[in-house]
């Protein structure tokens, strides 16, 4: 099964908190995640300040600025991984190092029906 | 071979007594074997269907709980024949599910624990957890579930759903934890088994103070849980229920009222289960993995042993606490010490450490800290001040039998 890792921290605390970790920690985790062959996709993201939503209504594409939605954590990275059922991709999640400061939400994917 | 009416009657007694002690762990297996809740409930009901069209004629098989195990998996794989038409199921689902060699068709220990591992999974929501327990583990009806919790039974059939759907499509796996999680694992099971058993003991909005059947199921549990994986926590945790459930007679008065510890009838309790409680407890003890269930049942034990509340050894009491509140340093955990040491250093001692919780975000709205507060103010002949205090009980606390008592109490305080 596929699993998103969604990576979800208060951006203004995310790097300077004592258990922050540094970007070369998190290299690691996910050079061990990629070793374990369990790897499909990780990035971190930009500040939200740099996002753009779209939608679109009556076939007329709407841009704003921003997220969303304003939260108190926002997203701050992700992991596609392949688990073999949820406590494997509880385990994997437990270990990316932004947990230590965040929370990670673990998110089934869901096949089309198609 | 016809069966006249008085043997089949025979065998519905049989089966509804095998029904009653085997019919959880035929379900634990068939959704071990099926991988699928609902698929192997319907499979259990065909099954115990089967065995009272067929026992009858053919007699009682030498191992009945595998043979229910064997009918419930070969009626589960015609009904995904008949559906898998037009559901298209992937052949090699079906495939390994009608493989003749099936070597674990036995029911084990171990599926009961996956069954209670599932059930429990933090990833459920918590009140989904002791739904599902009730309804898998325990085999409680919905109705039975919704009129323990005071909701409706289609409150509780959301619940349910909504679990096993998170269980499919999250794939929460039927498995007994890897040793790396199992303590963690563990801890949550016994976490809601005890708030069953607290339920029962205390309904927190309802009107009876006792509601014995989940007090009792809890206490199952913990007996299943200690035999199936023993571990001092779970012992702990059996012991501590046992020695509180033992004073269930004398907590509440004839006439419906709440009797606190020192006014109990001690002649009421119940003594074989203080006795087992006590035994656990020294077992739990010995183990050197001591846990703030063992402490807390160490505490209830020597309550329990006490001839009187004057009698009670409030010194190792306090040591208790102190014990507890280093491993689990909870606010309700300091209140409690805080009592013992008002037992044994005077009211005086005990109120002041209750006036440093009383600023506390998570004791502050607690009525029992301010019911505490009252009496050791009452105490102290500080009357209108121990008057306030239950006024502020009072005006937090929901529960009737609770509220009947502060009456009382500020009622005394007024005349």
């Amino acid at each position: 099964m596929k699993y998103l890792c969604l990576v979800y921290s208060d951006e203004n605390t995310l790097h300077s908190l004592p258990d922050s970790p540094h970007d070369s920690e998190c290299n690691a985790y996910a050079e061990k995640v990629h070793g374990s062959g369990r790897m499909l996709a990780a990035e971190a993201l930009q500040p939200v300040s740099t996002a753009t939503t779209i939608r679109v209504r009556s076939g007329k594409i709407g841009i704003t600025d921003g997220p969303f939605a304003e939260t108190k954590e926002q997203l701050a990275g992700f992991y596609l991984v392949e688990a073999h059922d949820l406590n494997e991709a509880i385990q994997i999640a437990a270990g990316i190092p932004a947990a230590r400061v965040g929370s990670v939400e673990v998110r089934p994917v869901r096949q089309l029906d198609i | 071979m016809p069966v006249n009416p008085a043997q089949h009657g025979h065998f519905q007694v049989l089966l509804s007594s095998l029904y009653q002690q085997q019919s959880r762990k035929v379900l634990a297996t068939l959704i071990r074997l099926l991988g699928d809740f609902d698929l192997a409930e319907e499979a259990l009901h065909e099954a115990f269907h089967a065995a009272l069209q067929q026992w009858p004629k053919e007699g009682i098989p030498a191992n009945p709980t595998a043979w229910l195990v064997s009918a419930g998996r070969f009626k589960a794989i015609d009904q995904l024949r008949k559906t898998s038409r037009l559901t298209s199921l992937p052949d090699d689902v079906l495939a390994q599910l009608s493989a003749e060699d099936v070597p674990d068709i036995e029911p084990i220990a171990d599926d009961q624990l996956r069954l209670i591992f599932t059930c429990c999974h933090p990833g459920l929501a918590a009140d989904a957890q002791l739904a599902l327990t009730l309804r898998e583990v325990c085999g409680l009806t919905t109705e039975q579930i919704a009129s323990a919790f005071l909701t409706s039974p289609s409150t509780i059939a959301q619940r349910i759903v909504r679990a096993k759907s998170k269980i499919r499509a999250a794939a929460i796996p039927y498995e007994v934890p890897p040793p790396a999680e199992l303590p963690q694992r563990l801890d949550n099971v016994l976490q809601v088994i005890y708030l069953l058993f607290n339920e029962g003991y205390s309904a927190s909005a309802g009107t009876a103070l006792l509601d014995i059947s989940l007090s009792n199921e809890a206490i199952r549990l913990g007996r299943l849980m200690l035999q199936l994986l023993p571990d001092s926590e779970t012992a702990g945790l059996l012991a501590l229920m046992l020695l509180q459930h033992a004073r269930r007679s004398a907590r509440i008065s004839s006439s419906g009222e709440l009797v606190l510890l020192p006014q109990q009838d001690r002649s009421l309790w119940q003594h074989s289960e203080i006795a087992e409680g006590s035994e656990l407890v020294q077992w739990a003890m010995r183990t050197r993995r001591i846990g703030p269930h063992t402490l807390q049942a160490a505490i209830a034990a020597l309550h329990c042993e006490a001839p009187s509340a004057a009698e009670t050894d409030w010194q190792e009491i306090c040591g208790l606490y102190n014990l507890l509140w280093q491993a689990d340093p909870s606010p309700v955990i300091a209140l409690n010490r805080a009592v013992a040491i008002a037992m044994r250093d005077g009211p005086a001692a005990g109120l002041a450490l209750i006036s440093e919780l009383e600023q506390l975000d998570e004791l502050s709205q607690y009525h029992l800290l301010y019911a505490a507060k009252a009496d050791l103010l009452r105490q102290l002949g500080r009357n209108s001040d121990a008057l306030r205090a239950y006024q502020q009980a009072l005006s937090l606390c929901k529960q009737t039998p609770e509220q009947r008592f502060l009456q009382q109490q500020i009622a005394a305080l007024q005349n």
